[in-house]
């Protein structure tokens, strides 16, 4: 057998219990790789139970700077055997299976073409604590310990970092770098160490930093003035409102009464949620909840009154595998048509695709100017993939002298200065009418708000060419606000190509790996980013360039692909489609696997037409 | 079709302290039926605002979906106005309220948009006691689709369609009390007396005040075998008192016969006179409110007046400690934590 050999380039998987507090294990040797100057990209792949079921930690760790799933494992510490014959199936040939082997690894799961390693986790930590609740904890640390070993890794860094994660805790320091020891200890001891797979120190990760997606956007929704926030519990948005109370509860205490610049309020569904936000808006402050798919489709009638009354509205959608009682720890894409469309009636709806947590900062903060500066919902539409897990990401950045775009509000004295008030009367041109808050003026610019049944004063009627003259202005509006929403990134080749692909939010990591491989291969693809709905003038030229674009997504139903197709009337055999949707972000391999397949001359017939689906790589 | 109520006003109108007169608190001319109950209720609600000398400009009447809904059309067209979603007005004076304290927020409902579509939002807004005014303008049936049975429709009674309501009512001020609610009132459109200083009272209460206005339909549910017609709430009301409201501003020049009546200074310092008609009924002890409003129920009867305050209210602001400055006003400076914060949360992540 030829075992796998690589330095600071492989995919490692922990196979662990839900509740055994793995996590933090996890965490501290992704943590530590990072510390050493290595791209790191850790991702949880967890069931919907608290305590009990499979749960695993896959960490990407690549010098090159590949942060997406490469697909397929070289390492696999697997000490859930529950989950063991799954486990050790999927390690490379090559590669290694490491295991837990005070109990003796199942005969029949031995692979001859995998390097098999026992570590007596359980046996060490019987010996060494008494209390059960230790004895489950430690086991995770050890095996960290023994890790550092195998892959020589720096020991410096990792009993550093337990320093830093405990501070304030200081009495938990001594135990952890213990049980570290006792792992590293018994590698040294007893195995051939290090492995053909090890890490050296590096320089390639600078001034980057590891978040999560929900922690960015909580912040961003600190930094971009939200002061009223409405949400329901859901996974995996949870964590937006989560972070968002932590920033404020420090950073916006008011200095001279300590009493609080902002509002949470939990409320009792995602319908009130969205409904406490556009009350929020409507009366002048800056409000936000956080969901998920099922939260979505409660919110959409609110959706529809928002987008006919012209009320700022921020909703940041954190996907995930639907329905709601599916797969709500799994990620996908799969929100988007019904996010794009949302609500009954002739609506459409502003959709932002952040693909990293510095994009979730500054997106989550630009929401809010946005929904002011357009009078309209703004949809955010993450994925659990990059809200719940750390993602390496740039720096987060504000400027100082910024200053909020409030959009197009009048104040009292305007309001002395006008004859009449319209509050749907287009006055500049760009069908972006005056808002008004309520209490501002004793006699003036005072209206009732409807969805529609009213003309551009406000006043009520049924009248159809009154209806009929406001939807054409929101097919105004609709062009002003293309203008406004972030463009595409572009990625051109060099080459002369008529093929391209175009991709968004999370799967972009993914797709410029899967670029690599093709150009390796001698096929030469322009790329483009997609940031935002409405679809910019950018990503209509770009199309109109390339014979055939590939449309990267997670999703079953190719979603973007249908709004592009819906959008710019373009038939089908122009746009393929690249998907994923079994619950796990999308691999590089499964992306260069499924244009391979797509692309012309090539002797496979996909199954349904073009569509070509993925195996889970 | 609305239409815009003329302008002339004749030129002896009272005003107020604001110099307002009713006319001021007035607004387009309704378009419901000639004769609902629901129009005297908004007649009640401009009285009571020109009375206590509100800026108009500084309320908000926000509705649901529904007859009902469409009245705040025709009161206060000087105030901002909000037509949401059925049955979600309340969580859209939630988020109003947190954005600015310092309206005051009128919601009105109607029976269905309370007890049936909305009756999520509803308990929720008494549960977080948001500080507002909940009126809902209760006829018993769903008349913009022609006169259904809703759910506050007594069993046994019978709109015009004909067919008794197989169903139990839910009443909706004993589930308010159930749930905690600070203030809780029933009456009738039909008695202003009555209605008026209860809405007096309901807006200058800090907390989630709310008022069950048995308001006849009167083109479906008008008729002999309904229970909320006008005759039979006229014959089947039993009031609990009477309430005098005197708002802080104004001496207390009426003298009240002791032992029947009780003085209750409100946070603001305005008084409420309560002149009890029996002695089974505290409106301050929310046992005692219950135990009547069931003992009244099984007689047949409609307990109306004041049924249950509480006058040590904290309403939602207290409770999440916002600050006294309206959230709506904060700028930059109070909101943004600045780069160098940043870039110590980024040193944090590394």
């Amino acid at each position: 057998m030829k075992s796998l050999e690589a330095v600071n380039e492989f995919v490692i998987k922990f196979a662990n219990v839900n509740g055994t507090g793995s996590a933090s294990a996890n965490n501290l040797f992704a943590k530590a790789l990072f510390r050493m100057g290595l791209p790191v990209s850790p991702k949880n792949i967890f069931p919907s139970n608290i305590q009990g079921l499979p749960t695993w930690y896959e960490v990407r760790v690549s010098e090159k700077g590949y942060l997406g799933r490469r697909g397929g494992i070289d390492i696999m510490l697997s000490v859930n055997p529950q989950s063991m014959p799954q486990d050790i199936r999927e390690v490379e040939p090559g590669g290694y299976f490491i295991y837990d082997n005070t109990k003796p690894l199942d005969l029949r799961l031995i692979r001859n073409d995998v390097n098999i390693i026992g570590l007596p986790l359980t046996r060490i930590c019987n010996e060494q604590y008494k209390d059960p609740r230790q004895r489950q904890l430690f086991k995770n640390v050890i095996y960290v310990g023994a890790l550092a070993a195998l892959l020589d890794m720096d020991f410096g860094v990792i009993t550093e970092l337990v320093g830093d994660q405990f501070k304030g805790k200081e009495k938990l320091v001594l135990p952890n770098i213990h049980a570290l020891e006792l792992g590293h200890q018994y590698v040294k001891a007893n195995l051939e160490c290090p492995i053909g797979i090890r890490v050296r120190k590096s320089d390639k990760v600078g001034d980057k930093i590891l978040l999560d997606g929900n922690t960015a956007l909580g912040l961003g929704a600190v930094y971009g003035g939200a002061t009223v926030a409405a949400w329901y519990p859901i996974t995996p948005s949870t964590s937006v409102v989560d972070a968002f109370e932590r920033y404020a509860k420090r950073l916006r205490i008011d200095p001279g009464t300590g009493s609080r610049n902002y509002a949470i309020v939990q409320a009792e569904d995602e319908l009130a949620a969205m409904g406490m936000v556009i009350g929020a808006s409507w009366n002048g402050a800056r409000a936000f909840t956080a969901t998920s798919g099922p939260g979505l489709s409660l919110m959409s009638e609110f959706l529809g009154l928002a987008y006919f009354a012209e009320i700022p509205t921020v909703l940041f959608d954190v996907q995930r595998a639907g329905p709601s009682t599916g797969m709500p720890t799994r990620t996908q894409q799969s929100d988007v048509l019904s996010a794009a469309y949302a609500s009954h009636g002739d609506t459409k709806q502003v959709l932002l695709f952040p693909s990293t947590p510095k994009e979730c900062f500054d997106m989550g903060a630009a929401s809010f100017d946005l929904a002011e500066r357009l009078q309209t919902p703004i949809i955010l539409m993450t994925d659990l993939d990059l809200g719940m897990n750390d993602n390496m990401s740039e720096p987060l950045d504000w400027d100082d002298d910024r200053k909020y775009d409030r959009g197009k509000v009048l104040s009292a004295e305007d309001l002395d200065q006008m004859e009449r008030y319209g509050r749907y009367l287009d006055v500049d041109g760009d069908a972006i009418c005056y808002r008004t808050y309520p209490g501002t003026h004793p006699e003036k610019g005072a209206f009732f708000t409807r969805g529609t049944s009213r003309d551009e004063y406000a006043v009520y009627t049924e009248r159809g060419e009154e209806y009929e003259k406001n939807m054409h202005r929101l097919m105004a509006k609709w062009e002003t606000i293309k203008q406004h929403v972030p463009k595409p990134e572009v990625v051109r080749c060099g080459s002369d190509t008529d093929t391209a692909v175009l991709f968004y939010g999370t799967s972009e990591e993914s797709s410029r790996e899967a670029m690599d491989y093709l150009a390796e291969e001698g096929i030469y693809l322009n790329a483009m980013r997609v940031r935002a709905f409405p679809f910019n003038d950018e990503v209509e030229a770009f199309l109109a360039e390339h014979e055939r674009v590939f449309v990267i997504e997670q999703n079953r139903d190719a979603q973007l692909r249908t709004l592009l197709m819906a959008e710019f009337e373009l038939g089908p055999d122009k746009l393929k489609s690249v998907l994923c949707f079994d619950g796990t972000p999308i691999s590089a391999r499964n992306i260069r696997k499924q244009i391979l397949m797509q692309m012309p001359g090539h002797n496979v017939t996909p199954l349904h037409r073009e569509r070509v689906v993925g195996n889970g790589e | 079709m609305s239409y815009q109520v003329p302008k002339f006003r004749h030129p002896d109108l009272p005003v107020n302290e604001l110099g307002y007169t009713r006319a001021d608190y007035e607004g387009a001319i309704s378009t419901l039926c000639a004769g609902c109950g629901h129009d005297s209720i908004s007649g009640s609600i401009v009285r009571a605002c020109h009375e206590l000398s509100l800026e108009p400009h500084k309320i908000a009447k926000l509705s649901g979906i529904g007859c009902s809904s469409k009245a705040p059309t025709y009161f206060l067209g000087k105030s901002h106005g909000f037509n949401s979603v059925h049955g979600r007005m309340p969580s859209v004076v939630t988020g109003a309220a947190m954005a600015n304290r310092e309206l005051m927020y009128l919601g009105v409902s109607g029976d269905g948009d309370t007890a049936s579509i909305g009756m999520g939002q509803f308990t929720h807004a008494i549960r977080r006691n948001l500080n507002m005014v909940y009126i809902v303008m209760n006829n018993g049936c769903y008349g913009l689709t022609k006169g259904q049975d809703s759910a506050t429709a007594d069993e046994g009674s019978a709109s015009k369609k004909g067919d008794p309501n197989p169903f139990g009512a839910i009443d909706l001020p004993g589930l308010a009390l159930q749930l905690g609610a600070t203030f809780v009132a029933r009456s009738f459109s039909g008695d202003k007396d009555q209605l008026v200083p209860l809405i007096k009272a309901a807006m200058t209460h800090r907390g989630f005040a709310l008022i069950d206005v048995v308001s006849p339909c009167v083109t479906f549910n008008n008729n002999a075998a309904s229970t909320k017609s006008y005759e039979f709430v006229r014959e089947h009301a039993a009031a609990t008192g009477t309430v005098d409201f005197v708002p802080m501003r104004e001496e207390i020049t009426t003298s009240y016969e002791p032992g029947h009546s009780q003085e209750v200074t409100l946070h603001d310092g305005s008084v409420l006179h309560l002149h009890k008609l029996s002695d089974d009924l505290d409106p301050f002890d929310r046992s005692s409110a219950m135990l009547a409003l069931e003992r009244y129920r099984s007689a047949g009867q409609i307990l109306t007046g004041l049924i249950y305050m509480n006058k040590d209210s904290h309403d939602l602001h207290e409770v999440l400690e916002t600050s006294r400055r309206p959230l709506n006003t904060l700028v930059e400076e109070d909101l943004c934590p600045g780069n160098k914060v940043l870039q110590n949360i980024n040193a944090s992540l590394r």
